[in-house]
């Protein structure tokens, strides 16, 4: 994300006000003529980390391509959520057919479009990390080797949650769910190799991968812009919080992407051709337990029967994605870009303060919407 | 024109007069032919504006044609066996979206045991995946099936499977009389998609339906496909009038006045059943034929006027229904509902096995001398079959029973006369 003078900091989220910045550096959201793409009514659950992306990264696409875009979905969540027979939320041409399709399906429209002349209209693929890593994976990797011109966006929420929160292979090593119970010598689930989507998808060498989380919205704007910069085969993978299958607040969806962002248990940055172009740095580490603990999926590790070898390996991988990504900023304050430190200095904010106030104005959020209701 | 080609040639050449947009396909044989001869009408300019896509599967062949016919383009695809049973969670998916896809199926059996050569398993398995079916005898046929198909599919906004037998018909050259592309022009007008994705007019596709509507939006799918038997012989009238000659329709009946006997079949074996039947008319044997050529929607009332003068029919299949035994003849029945006749099913060239005149008449014969078991299994090795039957019965061994079988060298190769 390009660098600005920023003046202030909203209370306790390090994400700035949007009144403050230029115009040109305004969140889509803050348009009033924003597209609404996903628009509201739709059945998401409350906190749903999946909507609040999803209507993010296309209203961004909206917007830089002038409402000529088309998009595939993948079946989960945003797919059933959103288009209950005879309703639907979405505001643009949209196609549903299958789990394990939506990448083949969105190369299928960009040939359309090709062959029709439409250089125009972009096409935007989706799904979640079932129907992207698992069930979609061969479609997926087919449609980035082509360099078929789409953009595929990967909601991963690290579980099948549409079907009753079954692992998936984007579930972490030791998380609880339906099919990976917290239970026996080692509950949770196992720890794998893992499968890296963004990793893979640079593999392929496609002009543009980049990852976010909704917590820094405007970062993810920012991604889905830059991908629309670049025509042939991009990805995003969204880490999108899931308060029903995570077993968390839906008041701390956003809280617990940053702290999965702050811990470096998910590394947010962006490459082109298979190269590291940029990463966001690490404001202030903390340990994987300030993540794992506004979590039920990682309740039975601080249990009765404590798992310190468990925590031991997911504290080991945020620190390795630590090092590889080089998440901790090491730059001397005078390089820094101009207020990054310095503001931040000046406002008076120290380590503590931020979590501490957001959490009561959480608080006062939540208790301002039970009075309202 | 006049040429002689493969046959795949033949089915290229009249698909890409067809003008299609998008193609994609995954390669798997016997179907290859088609596609490669398409690629590289692509590759030169032959075939303008088109996009060919080297897809990795035939699941993402068969979805990338939804995509692409989703967004209004005019698609075409093609595959057999394995590569149709890969592919079939996406094929019921075109037929429920409604989109006008039109799909070869070069007919080649299923495995295990892995098997390349000829027979109806593959789009047997797929006639209730609400495409239309539609099965050719000849190349000539399947070449002009295709050119009937893209309308056909259009006009009723559903898929097309056209039928060819793999290698029989695909591998074969034949003389063909070639169409011109004015012709087609003149046949095929351009597709004009009932729906499609298109951002000044966004609507969304592939809602998820609940009880309270999918037995109606079933029957809705059921509905526009018997549209299609009024129409497919409306097409055929309408292709004769254009390129001269007769193909397609739902049923061709040969040599069937006065029949006694009717032989019932679909695709490339009816040149051998109407070759056999020739010789027996000409001894004065009241024998007669019904081609299939729309499987599905299946023209039950012109079956049964077909069939209701005869006093026995026998239908000839190419696929084996485990655990009943016919496909076609039970289709063919329900038609008959009511008719007093006998009928026999007979299971003929499985896996490629050749049928020949020699089985075939011996087989017809008895069929008259009302000598048949309801189920008949033609040119079966029954010495092995019991041999391997008798040993399953002293040994329990874990396995598929064909590993254990003493094959002979001379079972497996096609049996020609």
């Amino acid at each position: 994300m390009p660098y600005q003078p920023i003046k202030f900091y909203q209370t306790g989220s390090f994400v700035v006000g949007n009144r403050l910045l230029d115009v040109e550096a305004r969140s889509t959201q803050s348009d009033p003529k924003r597209a609404n793409t996903l628009t509201s009514g739709h059945r998401a659950c409350q906190g749903c980390g999946e909507a609040l992306g999803a209507r993010y990264a296309l209203d961004t696409v909206s917007r830089v391509t002038g409402g000529k875009m088309i998009a595939s979905n993948a079946t989960g969540c945003l797919e059933v959520f959103s288009t209950p027979f005879p309703e639907t939320s979405w505001q643009i041409p949209w196609i549903h057919s299958l789990f394990g399709n939506a990448p083949a399906v969105a190369t299928g429209i960009a040939a359309a479009m090709r062959v029709k002349g439409r250089d125009d209209v972009r096409v935007v693929g989706q799904g979640g990390d079932g129907g992207t890593v698992d069930i979609g994976f061969g479609c997926l990797s087919g449609m980035f080797e082509r360099n078929d011109d789409v953009l595929y966006i990967c909601y991963d929420n690290e579980a099948y949650m549409n079907t009753g929160v079954q692992r998936s292979g984007a579930t972490p090593g030791g998380a609880r769910t339906a099919t990976t119970q917290p239970v026996g010598p080692h509950p949770g689930n196992e720890f794998g190799q893992g499968k890296n989507l963004p990793r893979i998808a640079m593999a392929h060498e496609i002009p543009y991968v980049g990852t976010a989380t909704v917590a820094d919205l405007r970062d993810l704007e920012y991604k889905v812009e830059k991908a629309m910069t670049f025509r042939g085969a991009r990805y995003l993978h969204i880490l999108v919080t899931c308060p029903l299958g995570w077993g968390s607040a839906s008041r701390d969806s956003i809280r617990i992407a940053r702290l999965a962002v702050e811990t470096g248990i998910f590394p947010v940055f962006e490459a082109e051709r298979g190269e590291v172009t940029g990463v966001t740095k690490i404001r202030r580490r903390v340990p994987v337990e300030e993540y794992l603990k506004l979590q039920r999926r990682y309740a039975h590790l601080f249990g009765k029967k404590p798992q310190p070898e468990i925590l031991h390996n997911i504290q080991a991988a945020a620190d390795r994605n630590i090092t590889r990504y080089g998440l901790l900023d090491d730059t001397p304050d005078d390089l820094k870009p101009p207020g990054e430190a310095k503001d931040a200095a000046t406002s008076g904010h120290d380590e503590a303060q931020p979590e501490d106030s957001e959490t009561d104005a959480m608080a006062l959020t939540s208790e301002s919407f039970e009075g309202a209701r | 024109m006049l040429s002689q080609i493969e046959g795949s040639k033949a089915v290229a050449d009249a698909v890409a007069q067809c003008r299609p947009e998008v193609i994609c396909a995954y390669p798997i044989s016997p179907q290859t032919h088609i596609v490669e001869g398409l690629s590289k009408l692509v590759k030169t300019g032959d075939l303008t504006p088109c996009e060919y896509i080297n897809v990795e599967s035939e699941f993402a062949a068969m979805s990338v044609a939804i995509g692409s016919s989703a967004a209004g383009a005019r698609t075409y695809t093609a595959t057999a066996s394995q590569g149709l049973l890969y592919m079939v969670e996406a094929v019921y998916n075109a037929s429920g979206l409604g989109l006008p896809i039109v799909m070869t199926v070069a007919n080649r059996a299923i495995g295990s045991p892995i098997n390349i050569w000829n027979d109806h398993s593959d789009t047997m398995s797929q006639r209730d995946s609400g495409w239309i079916q539609l099965y050719a005898e000849t190349n000539q046929e399947a070449a002009d099936l295709h050119i009937q198909a893209f309308k056909l599919a259009e006009e009723l906004s559903l898929p097309v499977m056209v039928c060819m037998d793999g290698f029989i018909l695909t591998h074969a050259y034949e003389r063909i009389d070639q169409p011109t592309q004015e012709q087609v022009d003149a046949y095929l007008p351009p597709f004009t998609p009932r729906q499609t994705l298109d951002p000044d007019n966004p609507v969304s596709i592939g809602a998820m339906v609940g009880p309270e509507a999918f037995s109606e939006v079933r029957y809705l799918a059921h509905a526009k496909q018997m549209l299609a038997l009024e129409r497919i012989p409306e097409l055929a009238v309408e292709f004769n009038e254009i390129f001269g000659r007769e193909s397609g329709g739902l049923i061709h009946t040969y040599r069937a006045d006065d029949a006694e006997t009717m032989i019932v079949a679909l695709g490339s074996v009816l040149g051998t059943i109407k070759d056999t039947v020739d010789e027996m008319r000409d001894e004065g044997h009241k024998i007669g034929v019904l081609g299939i050529t729309s499987f599905r929607p299946f023209p039950q009332q012109q079956v049964r006027e077909a069939l209701v003068n005869a006093q026995r029919v026998l239908v000839l299949e190419k696929a084996l229904a485990v655990g009943i035994g016919g496909i076609v003849s039970a289709n063919v029945r329900t038609s008959l509902s009511g008719v007093q006749l006998r009928g026999y099913t007979a299971i003929a060239g499985l896996g490629g096995r050749a049928i020949t005149r020699e089985s075939l008449r011996s087989l017809f014969e008895n069929a008259e001398a009302d000598a048949l078991e309801p189920l008949t299994f033609v040119d079966m090795d029954w010495e092995l079959v019991q041999r391997e039957l008798q040993r399953d019965q002293l040994i329990r061994r874990p396995g598929t029973a064909y590993e254990h079988q003493e094959l002979n060298p001379g079972l497996v190769a096609a049996q020609l006369p």
